[in-house]
């Protein structure tokens, strides 16, 4: 500890990565019960942080309890490395950790995310925070946290399919297009945050550990490398993700999630990729 | 439909089964305070048997539905189920609070119906109908959205909702109709007993007499067993086959439910014979 507060000299007052060690030892105490139980929300003393919350204030608790000074950090914010969100966080701990950034997926060591899962697929020495508004899957059919902690204990899921079925029955298809309900390792029923489906699949068998953090809820889950994650449908409604008509308007990429985005006033529209990096990569391939 | 043909089939299924009661209560009591709750019940239900509870308000009634519906813990006494499928095989007498409470939540949701005096207080308001119907058989598995829309069809008219309404919420039907899909939404899944409570309660007579013609039509059909809580003597004649009658916690007189109200015999229940107003 003492060690660590000397080498980022010129922060005094603060403790490294801004929270106090006994803090990060709390948030390190539940992320090791999480990975353990996949998938299951495990409270915790979540801290107020110097931001408000909706900000990102879980993932940047669970940042600052696992950063050290050999990590090298990445934010995104909706695929994106120059949203004010992104930027903010990144120079965040820039000043209280010391430590390097990065806009590139594969130098970062931790990625923290708000909204998406970067294309480019992840390494095994990699770590992705995500930001969690609604930890719970199925509060918008059943709002009693005490009747959802029951129901994620006794495994009673069916309900879940409820909400895809009212989906189906009004529009015809599953019309869920974020925060799409996944099972982790044939268990807990997990809020996968307000990702696109489109991510989903990358969730499976993934081979970063991936880190959620609900801090205005206070909850923590997780899902360790290599773990099953199945998005739920019905057996004649199955699980699909987005498609367009065109590829990406910069890079021509066509296997991305992309950004639909209005160039002027006369109904001028492109589409581009919404993970600025991969975009930017493949630019330089190309070139 | 009830015709000679099925009634007595019914009947005959009835007797080749009565070896072993479906629920067999046995001096169970469940006091919040003196007074308040009940004390020392014993009854059988057999499979296909409709049995009526009634008496006064704060007798008790209530509480007693609860506990043999596995909802609440019982101070004292057991409550035996006959779980299986009607096949001698897979069948075992279990009681009630020695299970796990995952199967006691297993059962409600397959086995077992409940059909609350309040609609709302049994449907989702903000689910469709079909969802509506439709949930107990996705929470026991159920994973085609076709199949399960076939399902949540066929129960609308069969408990007379036009299908077009299948989509609309709940809360934009009449009070009738909610009662309706609330009973459609518990027989999804074919259970073999049913808790009603005051089933009829706020509904005017007409919607209360299509949904008694209703509720007897099932029962015959589907060969439920049913334990009715109601105040309402016509409720109860039309479709118990014995009653039960309670006072201030404690169980007064049973027995075949023209004997009980044609010949009562204990004070009380000859009062509330006597007050049904007569025309």
């Amino acid at each position: 500890m003492d060690n660590q507060t000397q080498q980022h000299g010129d922060n005094t007052g603060y403790n490294y990565a801004y929270l106090d060690e006994q803090s990060k030892r709390m948030i390190r105490r539940t992320l090791l019960k999480a990975v353990a139980i996949p998938g299951y929300q495990v409270p915790f003393g979540g801290r107020e942080m110097p931001m408000p919350y909706g900000w990102g204030t879980g993932g940047v608790q669970i940042t600052a309890a696992i950063i050290g000074l050999k990590d090298t950090l990445k934010v995104i914010d909706q695929g994106s490395d120059d949203t004010t969100n992104a930027v903010s966080i990144r120079e965040f701990f820039k000043k209280v950790a010391n430590v390097k950034t990065t806009e590139s997926t594969g130098a970062a060591s931790i990625i923290q995310t708000r909204h998406r899962i970067p294309e480019a697929p992840l390494q095994q020495d990699q770590i992705l925070v995500y930001q969690v508004p609604i930890p719970e899957p199925l509060r918008f059919i059943e709002p009693r946290e005490t009747e959802t902690r029951k129901m994620h204990a006794l495994e009673e899921y069916g309900i879940m399919h409820v909400k895809l079925y009212e989906d189906i029955a009004r529009f015809g298809h599953i019309s869920t297009a974020y925060a799409y309900p996944v099972k982790v390792n044939d268990r807990y029923l997990m809020d996968p945050s307000p990702i696109p489906k489109f991510d989903n699949p990358k969730m499976d068998n993934m081979a970063a550990l991936q880190l959620f953090g609900a801090g205005r809820e206070k909850r923590i889950y997780a899902v360790p490398p290599y773990t099953k994650v199945q998005s739920l449908d019905f057996e004649d409604h199955p699980f699909t993700i987005q498609e367009w008509d065109e590829p990406c308007d910069i890079c021509g990429a066509t296997n991305t999630f992309l950004d639909e985005v209005v160039t002027d006033d006369k109904g001028g529209r492109v589409f581009i990729c919404s993970d600025s990096d991969y975009c930017g990569s493949q630019q330089e391939t190309q070139a | 439909m009830i015709n000679a043909t099925s009634a007595s089939t019914v009947t005959a299924t009835v007797e080749s089964t009565t070896e072993c009661p479906l629920l067999s209560v046995k001096e169970l009591s469940m006091l919040y305070a003196p007074g308040k709750g009940f004390t020392d019940v014993s009854f059988d239900l057999y499979p296909g048997e409709v049995l009526g509870i009634v008496g006064e308000s704060g007798s008790g009634k209530s509480t007693l539905l609860q506990v043999i519906s596995g909802r609440m813990q019982p101070d004292s006494g057991e409550v035996l189920y006959l779980r299986g499928s009607g096949n001698a095989q897979i069948e075992q007498i279990e009681e009630l609070y020695s299970m796990a409470e995952s199967q006691r939540r297993q059962l409600l949701r397959s086995e077992w119906g409940i059909v609350h005096q309040h609609p709302m207080d049994g449907l989702r308001s903000r689910v469709s109908a079909g969802g509506n119907i439709g949930e107990r058989l996705m929470a026991i598995g159920h994973k085609n959205y076709a199949e399960i829309r076939e399902q949540a069809e066929k129960w609308l008219s069969d408990v007379e909702i036009p299908l077009e309404r299948i989509d609309d919420m709940p809360i934009t039907f009449s009070g009738g109709m909610q009662q309706r899909l609330q009973i459609a939404r518990n027989l999804v899944t074919h259970p073999k007993l049913i808790f009603m409570d005051e089933p009829t309660g706020g509904l005017d007579v007409s919607v209360q007499a299509k949904l008694l013609d209703l509720l007897r039509r099932l029962v015959t059909e589907l060969n439920l067993a049913v334990v009715i809580v109601t105040h309402d003597l016509a409720v109860a004649r039309l479709l118990a086959h014995r009653l039960i009658v309670m006072k201030q916690s404690k169980v007064v007189e049973t027995g075949l439910t023209d004997q009980v109200l044609d010949d009562p015999q204990h004070p009380y229940t000859q009062l509330l014979v006597s007050s049904v107003l007569q025309n």
